[in-house]
C-alpha cells in the first residue's frame, strides 16, 4: 500500500493551547476597539495578525502581555487565560507576566548601552544569573537564539544602536528572548527592514516557532502568508476570521477577508 | 478607481532655462529674508561688542588701584612723639608726609623748599593719599620692632588720584575740591616720575569685603562671591532633588486628570512671576514668621529656589518627554517595573536635558538681585569672611549682584568702576557655568 | 462567496490585467470551439480545404496558451495573488493548457479526415461520430459559460455529462470493433475512424477538467475524484 500524503496532515492541530481568549474587549475611553474577540493561540505556533490600520490588531497584541496598562484611557475585558490562568487577575503582576510574554516592536529599539548590556539587562533585573559567568553564558545563548551572535561576538561592548535595522531587530528579539519568555509578541518587527534584513527575521521567526509561541502583527500579507501557521483577520475590531494560513490566503470564507487579501475596495 | 483617471488637460510646456516670474519673485523673496536675517545677526552682534568693550574699559580699571610705595623710616623719637600726641593718626600723617617732601628733595622733584612748601605739599600729600596715618599707625603698633628700620609702605592712593591717572581725566576739565585741588595735580605728575605713584593688582578688590561709603579703594567683592557660593548651594541642593522628583512624577506616574493639569499650569505660571514677588514672600515666610538669620544665603537660597524650581521642572519635563517612547516600550517589554524603566532608561537619556535645565536655572538664581534685597542681603552687611563652613550659610552676607547694586548707588565715583570690576566677575562666573553646561551636555548627549 | 470577487480592485490596473486574461482564455475558447465544428465537418463533408483550415487554426491556439502562461506568471510574479484572484489564476492556467489540448485533438481529427476523405464510408459510423462532436462541443460551450458567469451548479452538470461522451464512445468502440472483425479491408479505415472517437472522449474529460476548475474557482474545494466514469473500453475482451 502506497502511503497518500494529505493536505489536512500537515496542519493537524494537536498541539497544546497556550493562550486562550474569550469575549475580549477594549475600550479606548469610549472608542470600542476591540469588539468581542476570542481565539486559542497554540503552543510552538506561528500565528499572524492582519488587517487594516486602526483594525486593533495592534491593540489586541499588546493585551497579551498588558502593555495596554500603560495607557490610562485603555479599559480592558475578558478572560485571556495563558496556560489557564487568567492574565488580567488581580493576584497577576504584570512585570512577572512581561517576562513570561516577550515582545518585540516595530521599531528596532535597542537601549543606548553595550549589545551586551541590552540583553543582559532582563535576566539582571529578573535575577536569572547568580554570577558573571552564567550572565555570559545566558547572554550567548540569547544572541545566538537571534541569530547575530557570529556578527556581534567581537563587539559586545560596542554600542547597540551602532548596528544596522536588522542587527537591531535581531538584537532586540535576543533582548526578548534572553528572559526565556514562553510566548513572544512581534508588533510588525520588519517595516522598518530591507528586505534582507526581512528575510533573516522571518527565517528567525521560523527557528523560534521550535519552542515558542509566536504571535506576528504585520501589515505584509506576503509576510503572514510567509511565516504563520495560523492567521486572523482583523476589521473594525472585529475577529473576523480565523484559521489556517494556507486556507486563509487560498480560499477565505468571510468577504471582507477575501476583498482585504486581494487588495480590493470594500 | 479615483479622479486621476479622468482626462488630463493638454499641457504647455515650458523651458527650464528661463525663469519665469513666479520664480523670480519668489527667488527675490527669499534672498530679501536672508539678507533680513543677516542684517539682524549683525545688529545682535554690534550690541554684543559694544557691551563686552564697555564692560571691559570701565570694569578693568576697578582690578587695579593707585598705590603711593615708600621706603619709610621712623626713629624712635618720631614714634614716641606720635604716640604722645593728641591727634595720633594726624602726628603719623604729618610725619609720612614730610619723610616724602624729603625723598622728594633728595631725588630732584623740588628743589629750595621752604617750609611754606613742605606744609603745601604735606597737605597735599593728605589729600593724595587718603586716611594714610591710620594705617601707618596700625602697621608699627602691630610691629614694634620696625622701628628705627626701613619699612615698605605700599598705601592705596585716594579714589581722585586713581581717576586722574587711570581714567585720563584731563586738567583743563578738573575742578578743585576740598578732596583734590588743582596743584595737587602738579605733585601727583611729579610722584610719578620718581615712581612714588603706580599702579598694581588690587588684591583688596578680589578678597576684600565691602568698606565704607566713603573709601571705595577699600571695598572688595571677595566676600560677596562667597555669599553667592554659600547661597547656590543651598540653591542646587534644594531645587536639583525637588523639581526632578517632581518632573518624574508628573511626566512619568501622575495620573493625567484635572488636578495635575491644574499642577502642570500652576507651574508654568510660576516661572513667570516677577523675582520680587518671591523676594517678599521670603521676608514674610522665612524671616518673620520662621525667624531665621535676616540676610543669610539660607534664606536668599531658599528664596531663590522657589523661583529656580518651575525653570528646572519645565526644562527637565521637556527633556524627559524627548526620550523616545519606544525606550520605554522595549523596558517595560522585558519586564522592567516602571520606577526601573525610569531610573534605569529614562532618567540617564534624559541627563544632559535636566543638567542642562538646572544650570540655567542656577545661573538665573546667580544674577538675582531684587529678591535678595528685600531679605535684607545689601551690599554693606558683612566685613569679613564667615568663619566656619556652617557660619556661611547662616552669618549676614552679600552676593555678587547685590554688592554691585550697592556700589552702583553710592556717590563717590571710585565706586561706579568697583561696581563695573564687579560686573566683570559675575560674567565670568556666569560663563564658566554656560561653558560646564555644554561640556556635561556633550559628554552626556547619546544618540538613539 | 462571490460577492468579493466582483468587486474591483484598488489598483485599476490589476483589474485591467486580469480582465486581459479573462478576454485571452474566451477567445482560445471560442478558436477551440470553432475547431471542434470544423473538424467535424470537415470529416462529414469530406473536405480537405476545411480540414487544413483547422490545422492551421491550432497554431492560434497555441500561440494565445503561450501568451496567457506568459501573463499568468508575469502576474503571479508581480501582484502576488491571493484569495478568488489566486484561483482564477490558477484556473486560467490549468484551463488554457486543457483547451490546448482539446485544440490538438481537433487538429488531430482534421489530419485524420484529410486521409478519411479518400476513403468510403464504412456504414452510418460518422453520424454516431457526429453526435459525439455536437456533444462535445455543447459541454465546451457550457463549461466556458459556467466559467464566465462562475455558475458552479451548470459546471456539475458539465462534469456529470461527461458520462454520456464515455458511453458513446463505448458503443462506437464496439461498432468499430466489429466491423474489423467483419473484414479485415476496413481496418485502416476503422483504427482511424476509433482514434478520432477516441479523441472526443479525450476531449470530453478535458471538458471536465474545465468544469472541474470552475467548481474550484467558485468554491475553493476541489470536487470529488470519484466522478461517475463510463469509459468500459479499457475493459473490453476480443472475445466477446
Amino acid at each position: 500500500m502506497y502511503d497518500i500524503p494529505t493536505l489536512q496532515g500537515a496542519t493537524v492541530d494537536s498541539k497544546e493551547i497556550k493562550f486562550k481568549c474569550r469575549d475580549c474587549q477594549v475600550y479606548y475611553g469610549d472608542n470600542h476597539a476591540i469588539k468581542d474577540v476570542s481565539c486559542d493561540l497554540q503552543d510552538k505556533t506561528v500565528t499572524a495578525f492582519i488587517g487594516p490600520s486602526g483594525c486593533g490588531k495592534s491593540t489586541f497584541l499588546r493585551c497579551l502581555n498588558r502593555m495596554n496598562d500603560t495607557i490610562d484611557v485603555a479599559r480592558v475585558t475578558g478572560d485571556f487565560m495563558l496556560d489557564g490562568e487568567n492574565i488580567y487577575d488581580k493576584k497577576v503582576d504584570p512585570v512577572q507576566l512581561r517576562a513570561k510574554v516577550g515582545m518585540v516592536f516595530q521599531k528596532p529599539n535597542p537601549f543606548p548601552k553595550s549589545i551586551y548590556d541590552n540583553v543582559a539587562y532582563g535576566p539582571r533585573i529578573h535575577g536569572l544569573a547568580k554570577n558573571k559567568a552564567e550572565l555570559d553564558e545566558i547572554v550567548e545563548k540569547a544572541l545566538r537564539r537571534g541569530a547575530i551572535w557570529d556578527e556581534v561576538k567581537d563587539r559586545l561592548d560596542s554600542s547597540g544602536t551602532g548596528l544596522s535595522g536588522g542587527q537591531q531587530q535581531r538584537l532586540c528579539i535576543a533582548r526578548a528572548v534572553a528572559t526565556e519568555p514562553e510566548v513572544l509578541l512581534m508588533d510588525e518587527p520588519c517595516s522598518a527592514l530591507d528586505p534582507i534584513a526581512t528575510a533573516q527575521v522571518e527565517e528567525l521567526i521560523d527557528e523560534l516557532r521550535e519552542n515558542y509561541s509566536v504571535v506576528i502583527v504585520t501589515h505584509s500579507m506576503q509576510q503572514a502568508a510567509r511565516v504563520s501557521q495560523k492567521t486572523a483577520f482583523f476589521h473594525l475590531g472585529n475577529l473576523v476570521e480565523f484559521g489556517d494560513t494556507g486556507q486563509i490566503f487560498t480560499n477565505p470564507s468571510d468577504p471582507r477577508t477575501e476583498s482585504y487579501i486581494t487588495g480590493r475596495i470594500g | 478607481m479615483t479622479d486621476a483617471t479622468a482626462p488630463s488637460l493638454p499641457r504647455k510646456s515650458k523651458s527650464l532655462l528661463a525663469e519665469d516670474d513666479r520664480t523670480k519673485k519668489r527667488n527675490a523673496a527669499e534672498k530679501r529674508f536672508k539678507y533680513y536675517g543677516i542684517a539682524a545677526i549683525s545688529v545682535g552682534l554690534v550690541f554684543l561688542v559694544i557691551l563686552v568693550a564697555t564692560i571691559l574699559r570701565e570694569g578693568t580699571p576697578a582690578f587695579t588701584r593707585t598705590a603711593v610705595t615708600v621706603d619709610f623710616v621712623l626713629t624712635q623719637e618720631q614714634f614716641d612723639e606720635a604716640e604722645s600726641a593728641v591727634l595720633k593718626t594726624a602726628a603719623y600723617t604729618r610725619l609720612f608726609s614730610q619723610f616724602v617732601a624729603d625723598q622728594a628733595e633728595e631725588k630732584g622733584v623740588a628743589t629750595d623748599l621752604t617750609d611754606e612748601d613742605r606744609a603745601e605739599i604735606a597737605a597735599g600729600l593728605e589729600r593724595i593719599m587718603g586716611k594714610i596715618g591710620s594705617d601707618i599707625r596700625v602697621h608699627y603698633r602691630e610691629n614694634p620692632d620696625d622701628v628705627g628700620s626701613p619699612v615698605r609702605f605700599n598705601l592705596a592712593a585716594a579714589s581722585r588720584v586713581d581717576a586722574y591717572l587711570n581714567n585720563g581725566q584731563s586738567r583743563d576739565g578738573f575742578v578743585s575740591s576740598r578732596f583734590l585741588e588743582e596743584q595737587d595735580l602738579d605733585l601727583i605728575d611729579a610722584m610719578v616720575e620718581i615712581d612714588m605713584i603706580g599702579s598694581d593688582w588690587d588684591r583688596t578688590f578680589f578678597f576684600g569685603s565691602d568698606s565704607g561709603v566713603d573709601n571705595p579703594g577699600g571695598a572688595g567683592i571677595g566676600v560677596a562671591v562667597v555669599g553667592s557660593f554659600f547661597m547656590m548651594i543651598v540653591v542646587l541642593v534644594l531645587s536639583l532633588p525637588i523639581s526632578v522628583a517632581a518632573s518624574i512624577y508628573l511626566e512619568e506616574f501622575a495620573p493625567k486628570n484635572r488636578f495635575t493639569d491644574l499642577i502642570e499650569v500652576n507651574i508654568s505660571n510660576l516661572a513667570a512671576v516677577p523675582s520680587i514677588v518671591f523676594g517678599i514672600l521670603g521676608l514674610a515666610v522665612f524671616i518673620q514668621f520662621m525667624h531665621l538669620p535676616q540676610s543669610a544665603p539660607l534664606v536668599g537660597g531658599l528664596v531663590l529656589t522657589l523661583m529656580t524650581l518651575p525653570t528646572i521642572i519645565i526644562s527637565t519635563r521637556a527633556s524627559l518627554k524627548s526620550v523616545p517612547p519606544s525606550i520605554r516600550d522595549a523596558a517595560l517589554g522585558v519586564g522592567a517595573s516602571k520606577m526601573q524603566t525610569v531610573f534605569h532608561h529614562v532618567l540617564p537619556l534624559a541627563a544632559p536635558g535636566i543638567l542642562t535645565g538646572t544650570i540655567i536655572g542656577l545661573a538665573q538664581a546667580l544674577g538675582e538681585t531684587a529678591p535678595l534685597l528685600l531679605i535684607g542681603m545689601v551690599g554693606f552687611v558683612a566685613r569679613a569672611y564667615p568663619d566656619t563652613f556652617v557660619g556661611g550659610f547662616t552669618e549676614a552676607n552679600s552676593v555678587m549682584p547685590a554688592q554691585i547694586y550697592t556700589w552702583a548707588s553710592r556717590a563717590d565715583p571710585g565706586f561706579y568702576e568697583k561696581a563695573w570690576g564687579g560686573i566683570i566677575i559675575l560674567l565670568v562666573f556666569l560663563l564658566t557655568m554656560n561653558i560646564i553646561a555644554i561640556i556635561l551636555r556633550r559628554r552626556f548627549e547619546r544618540r538613539w | 462567496m462571490s460577492q468579493a470577487g466582483e468587486r474591483p480592485h484598488i489598483v485599476s490596473s490589476y483589474d485591467r490585467e486580469l480582465e486581459s486574461i479573462q478576454t485571452h482564455i474566451m477567445k482560445m475558447g471560442g478558436l477551440v470551439e470553432a475547431a471542434i465544428t470544423d473538424a467535424a465537418q470537415a470529416l462529414v463533408d469530406r473536405d480537405v480545404e476545411r480540414a487544413e483550415a483547422v490545422r492551421s487554426a491550432d497554431k492560434a491556439i497555441d500561440a494565445l496558451e503561450e501568451l496567457i502562461t506568459e501573463e499568468t506568471s508575469k502576474l503571479m510574479a508581480l501582484r502576488s495573488p491571493a484569495g478568488v484572484d489566486l484561483r482564477m489564476i490558477l484556473s486560467v492556467m490549468r484551463i488554457s493548457g486543457n483547451l490546448e489540448r482539446i485544440g490538438d485533438y481537433a487538429k488531430n481529427i482534421a489530419k485524420r479526415s484529410i486521409v478519411l476523405a479518400d476513403e468510403p464510408d464504412v456504414n452510418e459510423s460518422a453520424a454516431a461520430l457526429r453526435r459525439m462532436a455536437r456533444e462535445v462541443e455543447l459541454m465546451l460551450k457550457d463549461a466556458l459559460d459556467s466559467y464566465i458567469q462562475r455558475d458552479e451548479e451548470l459546471a456539475e452538470v458539465v462534469i456529470a455529462r461527461d458520462r454520456e461522451v464515455d458511453q458513446m464512445y463505448n458503443a462506437v468502440f464496439r461498432e468499430f470493433l466489429t466491423y474489423m472483425m467483419e473484414d479485415p479491408r476496413n481496418i485502416t479505415h476503422c483504427m482511424h475512424l476509433h482514434f478520432i472517437a477516441k479523441n472526443y472522449e479525450r476531449m470530453g474529460d478535458h471538458v471536465t477538467a474545465i468544469a472541474e476548475q470552475v467548481v474550484y474557482l467558485t468554491s475553493g474545494q476541489r470536487p470529488d475524484n470519484d466522478r461517475p466514469k463510463a469509459d468500459m473500453t479499457s475493459e473490453i475482451k476480443l472475445e466477446e
